[in-house]
């Protein structure tokens, strides 16, 4: 295992410092554009917007995007792949015609439109059901429209209910509001917009082990930490490659790992990592100085000095490289 | 300079002080809401009273008797009249307040048996902490770790005890019925809808008992409530708050001072108020001004009460303001301090200097100094510099008595007399001390490294051109900054640490930054490529110019060929063989041998050298070598470039540019195709039959085709001016090298400048449904649309240049936010990150001792090194480990 010392790592290096250097000095190299995957989503960000995204851990990130790939014969029969991906695309009510409210008699009024259904291959009785289960019983057919009186009393009810039934979900996996089929390295896979794991990997004819989303949240949600510190080093060496910027694999992974050590995702800011640290003049010193102060105050709290900027604020040697080197001896 | 051993800092606790403890810090009690006298004398007992110190020189300070370097300054109080809440810290009272009963004055929100058992965990947490593994075996990380597991503890138990928990509508303990305790930003509390004075508030907090306080997360031997509610308000010395005098001769007080007395004067109004019998109203609107001007002290950008200003109407700056932000104490002050021995000016390029050395203007030669420590060896040489008058000249002399002395005509020969070892002599800057250089900004560590000393006539800083690449700088009028090492420690650590040479592969991917670019490379190429040969006497010059004095035997007849002087700076263990970016065909349309490059045995068999094969020979050099020969062979191979290039002259002109009529023919033909293609898909997309791209609207779809058509055209007359600009010209050279530009660049200047895009997208906003009014409306033609036809040597017709500018101006707004965005994220990163370190058992662990990595980058390999082997580590780093 430690064959390797004529390249080993110095003792005391500061690691940390080093990485942060390393992948922020480029930063100014980054371009700001936004890149557009073929088809998918209207833009997607590259560059500098999406690294800071992804050290910010975003709830979502602002275009989330899945790569699907395919199980057996799909993935050399785009016919099939393409089938998938319509099983798989979301159909909201909304999509498929127009939804009014008619208040005179208090109902929900849902135009079809025969083109996009027969379009998107959305048989009439598969709406009717969806429509029959979530928004009333009393549903009317009358050609393409579909007349339902819900239980409700008000008519500002009414109004909600009826916006509510435009994203009422007809078929396929939810928030999944785009499908592509395209072609990969080993046949045909489906790139997504918006992202749902549970969802694809229930999905049919879909290889549930190699599904893929660029959501580190939900991955982490879903297959847990050690998955999703993978996938922040993969996404953030992702990032890097496509501006062209060479950044060393060790500094991404020590950022990830410092992001995942503590078995939850953190980000890097004052909410995250930063806010979290030992020293109070750390903290202080970063973001928020009086908040931090006056909490140490009442918590009586004590700062040990066992940081860099703790030890650089009072004028003391600060615990990395040669400063680490302890000696006791009698003077 | 003796080595003290000072005292280190272990660690600090941050509390309250009890208004006790104000009292017995306090060196004066304020009684006068004034400063200075008629005489322009301080007033006793007023916010200026010498015995909280001395800002002015001369005086002496009436408490310690200090002058005002050696008197620290001494705390004053106020005693305020009525008690006021301190505004930062309402939140915690109010959270205290809701969480009692205001009869029996116990935390109601759980039974005792829920308490005590809640206390009684808490203490066991906090004895039980478990100490991290590494820092059992020193002691002190072990403490400090355990400490951390305390507080985190407290943090934990603070926490159950507050949350989730509901409200009682009556006290479990007294029965009594709780009241609805409300606070109404910043400062003002009300009980069930009455106000509550802060002298309720303050007998209120007094009476909790202090397991109660604990339970809630505060330290009462350290932190008491009531200590939140002001009755003595602390004055900071004058050092703190130092007045100004102007040329008028006027003084101007600081924005503390000024508030400061404006609390004394409410203060003694509402004391005389009171004293008089004043009506309870009166007396409380008094006190609420009190409360106003204790809470701008503390923070003047409090939420909900308006900013106290200044007579200009500026707003003031108060406690709060002068610690927060990037201009407050913390950022400005502690994590940056000023430092001497320091020198800025402009930087100029010098190549005849060695890489890691900075050419320093004589006129900060002679300003800065370094300490000489004087020993029995070196007690003649020192000599002197005391002696002499001119430059390398001592300026002071540090006696083993600590007395300081500088070296005049008068003081000289005591000087010299009493001179012995253990002195210290503080000489000026000479050639060969070492210097840490640097410019900002100082985005990773290689833009500050370590230089030694070259003084130069001039009056700017000089570097060799090729250290630009690590500090970013280029010569439009940089500045950049020069440190003098003060001590032999630092001294030996910067010239082991931090010396360019150590510097040349980056620690970012592991390849040289610090590598020969540009001219460097031009001249390389120049040198090597195979119709280069020199005389007997070029030869000679040019081997001297690397300091070789033997002269090979000619290879060619008796001419010498560029390729055997350039082996000259090669060492004999060096072999590589790789391809050129440059590829030329020979007359017979064969593989140019040139394009081929092989390195035997130090040799340069065969091949033009471009920017990727010096790269990899410095990286190679560095690897058989080491550093230092890295360095030399920058300098020498430099040197050697530029000479060569020198010799045969090096430029671009406009006729690098001017393309034959033929070319011009084609390129025109080019641009008619690429206007037929886009009428003919405009024709399609009018007519509807324009297929869709998948997930995309037909507009979008056209716009998509046509920028497609756009970018081809600009690549395929890419082919026609390399082909009619051939390999000779100076232009292309550069670019196919990777000396500078690129081919587009040539593009853009010789054939057509191209499609202007704003946002990535054909400019498609101006007027109604056209761009400019030069061209009709709804044309979506590719001149209408910022297509470019002309070149840069051409000239741009008005409307091409602009729409160039507008897609110009978006990229320059961009730089502008790209730098203050990856700034932030930088600054965040180094925050985050910054107390990794690499431990003795190789693991990575911040500054709580808590693990990072197991063995860091999966491998242990220092990214600096880890290309002298060609192995990545695995990315799923030492997950595998952990598998069961």
């Amino acid at each position: 295992m430690m064959k390797i010392s004529p390249i080993k790592v110095a003792v005391g290096e500061a690691v940390g410092i080093v990485a942060a250097q390393s992948i922020g000095e480029p930063g100014t190299q980054m371009t700001m554009r936004t890149f557009h995957y073929a088809g998918v989503a209207e833009q997607v960000p590259t560059g500098l917007p999406r690294l800071i995204e992804l050290v910010d851990v975003r709830k979502e990130p602002k275009k989330p995007l899945m790569d699907i790939y395919l199980k057996g014969a799909a993935k050399d029969d785009e016919k099939k792949a393409q089938a998938i991906a319509a099983d798989i695309e979301s159909i909201t009510l909304g999509r498929l015609g127009e939804v009014v409210e008619d208040f005179t008699q208090k109902k929900i009024v849902i135009e079809l439109d025969p083109d996009e259904m027969s379009h998107l291959r959305v048989e009439m009785d598969e709406v009717r059901k969806k429509v029959k289960a979530s928004l009333g019983t009393d549903v009317e057919t009358d050609g393409n429209t579909l007349r339902v009186k819900p239980k409700v009393n008000s008519l500002r009810m009414l109004r909600r209910l009826t916006n509510r039934a435009k994203s009422l979900p007809i078929r396929g996996v939810e928030r999944i509001r785009r499908c592509v089929v395209l072609k990969g390295k080993d046949g045909f896979f489906i790139r997504t917009a918006g992202s749902n794991i549970s969802g694809i990997m229930k999905a049919e004819g879909v290889d549930s082990t190699r599904v893929y989303t660029n959501d580190i949240k939900e991955v982490e949600k879903m297959l847990g930490i050690e998955a999703a510190r993978n996938a922040l080093v993969h996404e953030l060496k992702q990032v890097l490659d496509t501006q062209g910027l060479n950044v060393d694999i060790r500094h991404i992974m020590l950022l990830a790992d410092a992001m995942t050590m503590n078995g939850q995702i953190k980000s890097i800011g004052r909410h995250g990592l930063s806010g979290q640290k030992a020293g109070v003049l750390a903290r202080a010193a970063f973001e928020e100085t009086v908040k931090h102060l006056v909490n140490a105050a009442i918590q009586a709290e004590e700062d040990r000095l066992i940081g860099v900027t703790e030890n650089i604020i009072v004028g003391q040697t600060v615990p990395l490289g040669t400063g680490l080197v302890k000696l006791k001896m009698k003077i | 300079m003796a080595i003290t051993v000072s005292k280190t800092i272990d660690r600090i606790r941050f509390s309250l002080f009890s208004p006790e403890m104000v009292r017995k810090l306090s060196a004066v009690k304020i009684t006068v809401p004034d400063t200075y006298n008629d005489d322009s004398y301080p007033i006793d007992g007023g916010l200026v009273d010498p015995r909280m110190g001395v800002i002015d020189p001369g005086l002496k300070c009436k408490t310690c008797g200090g002058k005002l370097r050696s008197c620290p300054g001494h705390f004053a109080h106020i005693e305020l009249v009525r008690p006021v809440i301190h505004p930062e810290f309402a939140k915690v009272i109010y959270l205290v307040l809701k969480s009692t009963c205001n009869h029996c004055h116990r935390l109601h929100v759980m039974s005792e048996k829920q308490r005590a058992e809640l206390v009684a965990q808490f203490e066991k947490e906090v004895e039980a902490a478990p100490a991290a593994p590494l820092a059992k075996s020193v002691a002190e990380e072990g403490a400090a770790a355990a400490a951390v597991a305390a507080v985190q503890a407290a943090d934990r138990a603070a926490e159950r005890s507050t949350k989730k928990v509901k409200r009682p509508t009556s006290c479990p303990r007294c029965k009594h019925k709780l009241p609805e305790v409300k606070l109404l930003k910043p400062t003002t509390f009300y009980k069930d809808k009455d106000t509550m004075l802060p002298t309720e508030v303050r007998e209120w907090l007094a009476a909790v008992p202090d397991e109660d306080i604990r339970a809630l997360g505060l330290d009462p031997t350290y932190s008491r409530p009531e200590w939140m509610v002001l009755t003595c308000l602390l004055v900071p010395p004058v050092s703190v708050r130092p007045s100004i005098t102007l040329e008028t001769g006027d003084r101007s007080e600081d924005d503390l001072t000024h508030k400061l007395v404006d609390i004394m004067r409410i203060n003694q109004r509402l004391e005389a108020n009171i004293n008089a019998g004043a009506p309870q109203l009166i007396i409380e609107d008094l006190w609420e001004l009190v409360q106003y001007h204790i809470t701008t002290y503390f923070n003047n950008e409090t939420a909900n009460i308006p900013a106290a200003r200044h007579r200009s109407g500026r707003p003031l700056k108060t406690l709060s303001q002068r610690l927060k932000g990037k201009e407050g104490r913390f950022r400005y002050n502690l994590s940056g301090k000023r430092v001497n021995f320091s020198a800025r000016t402009v930087i100029s390029p010098d190549p005849r200097i060695s890489i890691d050395e900075v050419g320093v203007p004589m006129a900060i030669a002679e300003e800065m100094t370094v300490p000489v420590a004087v020993t029995s060896w070196n007690l003649e040489y020192v000599k002197q510099f005391i002696t002499s008058d001119n430059y390398p000249r001592a300026e002071y002399v540090l006696r083993p008595d600590g007395k300081r002395v500088r070296v005049t005509e008068t003081t000289r020969q005591e000087v010299l007399d009493t001179l012995s070892v253990g002195s210290i002599v503080e000489r000026q800057l000479m050639d060969g001390d070492t210097v840490l250089f640097n410019r900002q900004p100082s985005l990773h560590r290689i833009s500050i490294m370590c230089h030694s000393v070259r003084v130069l006539p001039g009056r700017t800083l000089r570097l060799n051109p090729i250290v630009c690449a690590p500090y970013n700088a280029d010569f439009d009028g940089d500045e950049m900054n020069l440190h003098a090492i003060q001590a032999e420690e630092a001294r030996v650590e910067a010239e082991m640490l931090m010396k360019v040479h150590d510097q040349i592969i980056s620690p970012r991917h592991g390849h040289a930054i610090i590598k020969p670019q540009e001219d460097y490379v031009s001249g390389a190429f120049f040198l090597t490529r195979s119709e280069t040969e020199f005389d007997k006497a070029e030869a000679c010059n040019l081997l001297a110019i690397i300091g070789v004095t033997k002269l090979p035997s000619p290879d060619r007849k008796d001419k010498w060929s560029g390729k055997l002087l350039f082996s000259a700076l090669l060492p004999s263990e060096l072999t590589v063989n790789t391809k050129s970016k440059f590829t030329r065909k020979t007359a017979d349309g064969a593989d140019h041998p040139d394009n081929t490059i092989i390195i035997k045995n130090g040799v340069l068999v065969s091949g033009a050298l471009d920017n990727r094969a010096m790269d990899e020979i410095l990286e190679r050099v560095i690897q058989l070598k080491g550093t230092d020969a890295g360095r030399t062979f920058l300098d020498r191979s430099g040197r050697l470039s530029l000479a060569a290039i020198t010799r045969q002259g090096f430029s671009v002109s406009l006729a690098n540019y001017s393309l034959p009529p033929e070319a011009l023919k084609l390129i025109d033909s080019l641009q008619d195709k690429m206007r037929r293609e886009i009428e003919s898909v405009i024709t399609q997309f009018k007519n509807k039959t324009l297929v869709r791209l998948p997930g995309r609207s037909l507009s979008e779809t056209l716009e998509d085709r046509i920028m497609s058509i756009t970018s081809r055209t600009r690549d395929e007359s890419g082919s026609v001016v390399e082909k009619f600009m051939g390999t000779d010209n100076t232009s292309i050279i550069m670019a196919r090298i990777g000396a500078r530009g690129s081919i587009l660049n040539a593009i853009q200047m010789a054939s057509m400048v191209g499609q202007q895009a704003v946002r990535s997208k054909r400019p498609s906003r101006g007027y109604r449904n056209r761009v400019l009014p030069h061209f009709p409306r709804k044309d979506k033609s590719a001149a209408a649309r910022g297509f470019v036809f002309s070149s840069f040597r051409h000239g741009l017709s008005a409307t091409e240049f602009f729409l160039h500018s507008t897609g110009g101006r978006e990229s320059l707004v961009n730089t502008a936010i790209r730098t203050a965005r990856s700034g932030y994220m930088q600054r965040r990163l180094i925050n985050a990150l910054q107390d990794m370190v690499v431990t003795s058992d190789l693991s990575v662990r911040d500054s709580r001792q808590a693990i990072v990595e197991f063995i860091y980058g999966g491998d242990g390999a220092d990214p600096m090194k880890a290309n002298y082997k060609e192995e990545a580590p695995d990315s799923s780093g030492p997950r595998d480990e952990l598998d069961v």
